[in-house]
């Protein structure tokens, strides 16, 4: 928690000290190039902007958090060369900026492992989560209250879940709220009637990830599209990219970045 | 003599800066904060529990209750264990063993709230959730939790209190023939008790304003407990939680929500000054 809030603020500071350097160099030198958006994908672009300048001496990437939307906005207004936004493009965007999807992120529907249930379907798991279903029994697993745990306003996760998953339909008030996939994963790990959801690649070896509409959680599953739970991991452009993106974007593109990306927990799209 | 002034000088400057910056921090979230009370109306932002952001429903009266219920619960507890060991260690303890325990209770403030707040999940929690029953994230164990929290607070104060009522009053009842019970419950406790309240009211300050340990041990729901083992949102968890992504609205209600734990515990400082102003300025028994 405190570790996001420093980053949000780190994120600022060097947003505005961005702004600063660029109003001041201008055409001195090579320019950095700038990467700002979603902080769901901040963390990888991040690690991708390592090693990319490890490979290109003398290259430089700047990554910035701010929000999907708000990354968009920077393309748009020419303050940034790539925009990352971690959900679709809505339909007026997708004319007006061209996108690739450099990954995807599922998102686990988790239990506790000593949980018999191994399937839910995506209604069931609405129904949880807005307080209408509240036993177990009542999907034929083993009598008890249901415990969900949700995450909190503001979570990308959590956007992608109520867009995915919810709809019209609003969380419930009883829902437990946790501050990051690591406290929600250690109250499912403890607790035999929690249900939670979260990034995917977390979910490890002590979680059991639930089976929906048939579709088992697995790398392959989100790629092909039959598990729906997932969200894309886009970096946007204005137009064509400038030849200085483009080299970044296909190394993202390329075997290392996908290794990277897929080592972190990613789904990778080559 | 000149140096003095300089050195009067520098001190007073940095002396106005600590203030200042208090000043500052006041001005800043009263205007972030205060402006959606008004637009979203006092009534609705202080009694309805509805909060969801995202539709621009902002009520904090469900995490009032939680707050209040989550400091009640600690000052019980704080006040049982934390006032029983002020009476062990100035009556009755022999004054080695005082000796060790003092410091050991001063050592458990300096104890930063993360290690009580992952304490009590890993612990506590499953235990509530093993022998009570509910999600074990609850009211009981964020009381728990903050009443250990508070304990070196209430202890130190009352021992201060205790340990300044004059040994006369003691003397003069061990002298009547009352037992040394006797005279503790009915002679320095009595004597001592404006400086226990204002110790009391200090360390409901801090189990108000706490609120890493409390995220972690809550559960953070938005409905308003109705037992000791349903979870519940204190105000100062609802700002952590959601401060790193919010803006417009959401993030000046979260600093409206600021505003309120900043009323709250400024009564509650104002309460603990003026009773302890009392006890200096009368002080004895009645």
């Amino acid at each position: 928690m405190i570790s996001r809030v420093i980053l949000a603020l780190a994120a600022q500071c060097l947003a505005l000290s961005a702004v600063l350097m660029c109003g001041g160099c201008g055409s001195k030198g090579e320019r950095a190039l700038n990467v700002v958006g979603s902080t769901s994908i901040q963390p990888f672009a991040e690690l991708l902007a390592q090693e990319y300048e490890k490979k290109n001496t003398g290259k430089q990437v700047d990554v910035q958090g701010g929000g999907s939307t708000a990354g968009l906005q920077a393309v748009a207004n020419d303050l940034a060369d790539v925009g990352m936004c971690s959900r679709s493009l809505k339909a007026d965007e997708i004319t007006r900026f061209s996108q690739v999807v450099i990954a995807r992120d599922g998102i686990a529907i988790v239990v506790n492992k000593s949980n018999p249930m191994h399937a839910l379907t995506l209604d069931q798991i609405r129904e949880i989560f807005a307080g209408r279903i509240t036993d177990w029994k009542e999907m034929g697993g083993k009598p008890g209250p249901i415990r969900p745990i949700t995450r909190e306003e503001g979570s990308g996760t959590r956007e992608s879940f109520v867009h995915l998953v919810m709809g019209k339909d609003r969380i419930s008030r009883k829902v437990l709220t946790q501050e990051s996939n690591g406290a929600v994963k250690e109250l499912v790990k403890g607790d035999t009637a929690a249900i939670g959801y979260m990034s995917l690649g977390l979910v490890g070896e002590e979680l059991s990830a639930l089976v929906i509409n048939n579709a088992a959680p697995t790398s392959e599953n989100v790629l092909a599209g039959t598990y729906t739970l997932s969200r894309p991991f886009l970096f946007v452009t204005d137009g064509e990219a400038k030849p200085d993106a483009q080299k970044f974007i296909d190394f993202v593109l390329s075997d290392d970045g996908q290794c990277l990306l897929e080592m972190e927990g990613l789904v990778r799209v080559r | 003599m000149k140096q003095d002034k300089v050195i009067s000088t520098i001190l007073f400057l940095v002396a106005l800066s600590a203030i200042s910056g208090l000043a500052l921090i006041t001005v800043f979230i009263f205007k972030e904060g205060v402006p959606i009370i008004a637009r979203v109306g006092g009534r609705q932002f202080f009694l309805s529990s509805d909060w969801d952001p995202g539709l621009g429903h902002f009520g904090i009266f469900s995490m009032i209750i939680g707050s209040v219920a989550v400091t009640a619960g600690a000052m019980v507890i704080g006040i049982v264990f934390g006032l029983g060991l002020a009476i062990v260690l100035t009556q009755f303890a022999p004054r080695t063993i005082a000796g060790m325990l003092k410091p050991a209770i001063e050592l458990l403030a300096g104890i930063p709230s993360v290690v009580f707040g992952f304490m009590g999940v890993v612990t506590l929690v499953p235990l509530i959730r093993t022998y009570l029953g509910g999600p074990g994230l609850s009211v009981l164990a964020s009381s728990m939790v903050l009443g250990i929290m508070v304990l070196p607070t209430i202890t130190s104060i009352s021992i201060d209190a205790l340990q300044a009522v004059p040994r006369t009053y003691w003397e003069g009842s061990v002298a009547l023939g009352a037992t040394r019970w006797q005279t503790t419950h009915m002679v320095l406790l009595k004597a001592a008790r404006s400086g226990i309240v204002a110790a009391a009211i200090l360390g409901m300050g801090r189990a108000v304003g706490e609120t890493m340990a409390v995220i972690m041990v809550a559960g953070n729901t938005l409905e308003i407990p109705r037992s000791l083992l349903d979870p519940t949102r204190t105000l100062t968890s609802n700002i952590a939680l959601e401060m790193a992504y919010a803006s417009g609205d959401h993030r000046q209600a979260l600093f409206a929500t600021g505003v309120t734990l900043f009323v709250i515990i400024m009564l509650l400082n104002t309460v603990a000054l003026a009773v302890s102003r009392r006890r200096s300025g009368r002080g004895g028994v009645r």
